[in-house]
């Protein structure tokens, strides 16, 4: 039963939302006081971003802009299941979701 | 407040932030994809943060709004996953949800005054 519920997109967009919500949530105050530097000049932020420059860090980068993505397109999702008659798109939504956080992660990544 | 209402406020609090983030990762999104296409630096940064009142303001509410979604959302996670409930957990929330707050406003502070 249960193996059966974990092989639904269901299932899977869910522990994808939820992931990505927790990630972010630990994310966010590394980001803030990375932004913080400001507060000591321009050249305190600018040696910040020269840091974030290694390959490491852009494909980190990448990862947290794709989990950003994934969680807002999965929070439409479950928005729109919750407040609007749509149940039988729930595939529909979780490919949608899949397909713009895919297509934000590779815009990100040309960019960059 | 009882409890049943507190979870409901929580819910709905939880939606219409989410609704409101939905607008503004958008923007975010573009904007990140922009910058590091023009190509990031400082001067670049703070020029685009303080070229229109409307950037602080944004980013204020973006900050507000993900520290409310954050620590209701959290909040959730540890009773569900960790079966954490009750006035810790809410004290918890609480204090996560104030910490991103305090820290993400003097992120904004930095970039645009």
């Amino acid at each position: 039963m249960m193996r059966r519920a974990r092989n639904h997109p269901a299932w899977w967009a869910f522990l994808v939302h939820r992931l990505s919500g927790v990630a972010l949530a630990l994310f966010l105050p590394a980001h803030f006081l990375a932004l913080g530097t400001a507060l000591q000049g321009e050249a305190r932020l600018d040696a910040f971003l020269r840091w974030t420059e290694q390959p490491a860090v852009i494909a980190a980068e990448w990862g947290l802009v794709v989990l950003l993505a994934a969680h807002m397109a999965g929070g439409l999702r479950l928005l729109a299941l919750e407040l609007l008659p749509w149940r039988e798109w729930q595939k529909a939504l979780a490919a949608a979701a899949a397909g713009f956080a895919i297509f934000a992660g590779l815009v990100f990544a040309l960019a960059r | 407040m009882s409890a049943a209402r507190t979870e409901a406020a929580l819910w709905a609090a939880q939606r219409v932030t989410a609704l409101l983030l939905a607008g503004f990762v958008l923007v975010h999104l573009a904007t990140m994809i922009y910058a590091v296409r023009a190509g990031l630096s400082a001067q670049a940064l703070l020029a685009r943060t303080h070229s229109s009142a409307a950037w602080p303001a944004f980013y204020a509410l973006f900050v507000l709004a993900a520290a409310i979604h954050g620590a209701i959302g959290l909040r959730t996670v540890a009773a569900e996953w960790l079966g954490w409930r009750g006035r810790g957990a809410d004290a918890a929330a609480a204090a996560a949800g104030l910490a991103l707050a305090v820290l993400g406003l003097r992120a904004v502070w930095a970039v645009t005054a």
